[in-house]
């Protein structure tokens, strides 16, 4: 009968373990989750990039920067929610449309570039930023052109619009790898496996400009597209649209515009296109 | 057992050894200094990069949330697919046929699959017909790939945990008068789990490992995914990599530990049938049995 | 009903997942014997390292292998694998994850076999003055690795679905390929049916075959 007694007691002990731990993260999830209920908590759920720095990162303290930050900060403020009622939210690429289509953020400023494409599925805001998609490379480098790239290994993100671009219109002969994030691509720029990265400079100039790759990299400075970020809202969500609209104008009237691109951009030395007109969408 | 393959070496036999040793120890050194080496030429092991994790902050915003939801996937799916697993299994020992072929066929189709095809199924699958929010339909997605796999090959441990009782417990109940339903519940199951408990434990390693496909193919924010904010960051690709595969190597050994001590301690017991399914038996489940059981053969998993 | 299958090389994508599977197993079926030999010789440093490499590689999740391979020895070591073009990069450090992975299971495989051996032969062997290397090539291994076919299949069925994990660096193999077509494509259910279909032809046969092989080799004894 001991043993009985032995593996009973293993049993609770595991069967309890596993419950606990699940309860635990249920309990986690729960609270996260009190705020999903649009209307629910009064709190307003924003989507943005978690690993773009100075766009929009998770930094240490669990804090969020960047510029979309700011600028959503801002739009939230004037759509009359305090800082503290703001719930950032990560939504990847591939998630944005589906996010804004169910409800589950009420407004999404996570470099979303305003194509024709994504019209068809949702709203847009804005524009609140003109980038253009450029390529990242070593200090020392020869790379001035995008031509230059022919033969070269280039470097950018999995499904992204603008490796496809280079391939397609610039260097046909460049050969591309495509990793899962940016700091993958920058980690095999480091090493020199390839030689250069492509996206929108906005993105290049904040990985550029951070602590542990400061003086290694340049941006070769070319416009290879017209990236017109905007805020992403539901389809049909006019009336939120036309108050982000509102609040986007206010903010480049009041000069916070300016001050957001200073602080975000301004240790990156990203020469940023002036704040561009509310609905002039530069093709 | 292997040490019959050799003698007790002799004195030229352990000359030869030593040689060996030496030549051996040798040839790891260079690999591991030129490991060293390189890595230093790159740069990687500026403390700068490694001093990250050294702080709380790099621990409680991003590596320990996901290693939470690591976790918290693991247990929901293994909560979840024990009981249909011991549904799926002792229908297959059913004596219906109408039963125990729609079971069997139900869990090796499910093992024949790649469990990142079911995950990635289950997520586009939350995505058109649920109303699952897309902040939980990774969770939900993994689980789901998770469970349809592992309730299969836990429905195998169930039944080779039945199996595996000597012929004269249900024999005995039989003589004495219970019913087939009786003699599952209250003489079969009961020893049985206690034979499957080193079994479910190690399928748990199987489990925890495979949460990481979600993370990189799903977006399940577990802590494969969340090395990835952390690199953004602090900018160490590499250095995130190394700590969190020393992360799953602990949790992966705990509960290797803790499954086969407890079979160890199972084994012992002579008050015990002496039947117990150990980690060996799972790695043989999860890929499918080939001719040993009446299973059809297909099957396979992730080891 | 299938026209959703056209714009994409399905074919193509499990003749993808074959050829990584088989390149994988030739390779670490020899790798695995090797460690499985380190780990019962009479040398203790190899023992250790067989045993060490064993225990830690089986805790590591493959996924982590298969990126590391990529993020790792590509980057900092500049293991190119003989070719510039990334795609073939891709899938030679793929296989390389494979065989390093599935290697450990291999070498536990093989053990267990060896142990299958009975002790008389090891010692009938040794009587006649055979060294250790001639016992082991000679008499226990043959014997071994009759005795595991079947747990040998069960890792290549095992390695067959596992080399959907390549997806993550980027190799177009099947799961990559029904990832796209998921995205782009409006019937989920039959995709999925597809490709759950493609993996059961692969590894049915596979089980169906060596389950005979392992009767028909089995050691009477």
């Amino acid at each position: 009968m001991k043993l009985r007694k032995v593996t009973a007691a293993a049993a609770t002990a595991l069967v309890l373990s596993l419950t606990a731990t699940a309860c635990g993260g249920d309990g986690k999830s729960d609270s996260a989750d009190t705020g999903s209920g649009s209307g629910g908590g009064d709190k307003i759920k924003i989507g943005i990039k978690y690993d773009q720095p100075g766009l929009g990162l998770k930094e240490p303290d669990g804090s969020f920067s960047g510029f979309d930050v700011d600028v959503a900060t801002y739009v939230a403020k004037e759509l009359g929610y305090n800082e503290d009622q703001i719930e950032f939210v990560e939504t990847k690429s591939a998630d944005r449309e589906n996010a804004l289509a169910r409800g589950d953020v009420k407004f999404i400023a996570a470099t979303y570039s305003i194509t024709p494409e994504r019209q068809e599925k949702v709203d847009f805001a804005g524009p609140y930023l003109l980038a253009h998609q450029d390529l990242l490379v070593k200090a020392d480098s020869d790379i001035t052109e995008a031509t230059d790239l022919n033969g070269k290994n280039l470097c950018s993100v999995t499904g992204s619009t603008s490796a496809q671009n280079v391939k397609n219109d610039f260097a046909p002969q460049a050969n591309l790898e495509e990793r899962s994030g940016y700091s993958e691509c920058i980690a095999a720029l480091q090493s020199g496996r390839v030689d250069a990265l492509t996206t929108d400079d906005s993105i290049l100039a904040g990985f550029a400009a951070q602590e542990q790759y400061k003086g290694q990299f340049k941006l070769a400075g070319l416009k290879l597209s017209n990236e017109n970020y905007g805020i992403g809202v539901k389809k049909g969500d006019t009336e939120t649209a036309n108050k982000i609209n509102t609040a986007l104008e206010k903010m480049v009237s009041d000069k916070s515009w300016n001050k957001a691109v200073t602080d975000n951009f301004g240790p990156a030395k990203y020469k940023n296109e002036p704040a561009p007109k509310i609905g002039n969408i530069v093709k | 057992m292997s040490s019959v393959l050799y003698d007790t070496p002799g004195p030229r036999a352990k000359q030869r050894n030593v040689l060996l040793s030496v030549v051996f120890f040798v040839l790891l050194a260079l690999l591991l200094w030129w490991v060293w080496q390189t890595m230093d030429d790159k740069g990687q092991l500026r403390w700068a990069l490694w001093k990250p994790f050294t702080e709380s902050q790099a621990w409680t915003t991003y590596l320990l949330p996901g290693l939470s939801n690591t976790l918290k996937a693991a247990a929901l799916a293994m909560v979840i697919a024990l009981p249909l697993g011991a549904v799926f299994g002792i229908a297959r020992l059913s004596d219906h046929q109408w039963v125990r072929i729609p079971a069997g066929a139900v869990v090796e189709f499910f093992r024949a699959i790649p469990v990142l095809l079911l995950m990635l199924f289950a997520n586009a699958f939350y995505d058109l017909y649920t109303g699952v929010s897309s902040e939980q339909r990774p969770l939900y997605a993994v689980v789901t790939g998770l469970v349809l796999y592992n309730a299969s090959v836990l429905a195998e441990i169930v039944r080779a945990g039945i199996l595996s009782l000597p012929r004269g417990q249900s024999e005995a109940a039989m003589a004495i008068g219970l019913r087939k339903g009786q003699t599952m519940t209250n003489i079969l199951l009961p020893q049985a789990v206690t034979a499957m408990l080193p079994a479910i434990v190690s399928q748990l390693v199987v489990i925890v490992k495979d949460t990481a496909l979600g993370g990189v193919m799903i977006g399940f924010t577990e802590l494969l995914n969340t090395r990835g904010t952390l690199a953004a960051n602090y900018g160490n690709v590499i250095q995130s990599f190394v700590v969190v595969a020393v992360i799953y190597i602990v949790l992966n050994f705990i509960l290797t530990s803790f499954a086969s001590w407890l079979e160890k301690r199972l084994r012992r017991s002579k008050k015990s049938t002496g039947a117990v399914l150990g980690a060996d038996d799972v790695e043989d489940i999860n890929a499918g049995e080939v001719g040993g059981t009446p299973a059809t053969g297909a099957g396979g998993g992730t080891i | 009903m299938f026209d959703f299958l056209e714009g994409y090389d399905v074919l193509g994508a499990f003749w993808t997942t074959v050829q990584l599977t088989i390149l994988s197993a030739v390779g670490s079926l020899i790798w695995g014997t090797l460690l499985a030999a380190m780990r019962v010789s009479p040398v203790p440093l190899m023992r250790g390292f067989g045993t060490a490499y064993v225990h830690i590689v089986r805790n590591i999740p493959l996924t982590v292998i298969i990126v590391f391979t990529s993020l790792g020895l590509a980057d900092i070591f500049g293991v190119t694998m003989g070719s510039r073009d990334f795609d073939v990069q891709g899938f030679r450090l793929a296989v390389l994850g494979f065989v390093a992975y599935t290697a450990a299971f291999v070498c536990e495989a093989i053990r267990s076999g060896i142990n299958t051996v009975p002790l008389g032969q090891a010692e009938a062997a040794r009587a006649i003055g055979l060294n250790f290397s001639q016992t082991l090539r000679l008499v226990v291994l043959p014997q071994a690795f009759r005795s595991v076919i079947g747990p040998l299949a069960n890792v290549l069925i095992a390695l067959t679905k596992n080399t959907t994990v390549a997806a993550a660096i980027g190799v177009a193999e099947a799961a990559l390929v029904m990832k796209e077509m998921i995205e782009n494509e409006a019937q989920v259910l039959l995709i999925a049916a597809v490709f759950a279909f493609g993996f059961v032809v692969l590894t049915l046969p596979t089980g169906l075959i060596f389950g005979w092989l392992s009767k028909r080799l089995a050691v009477k004894r």
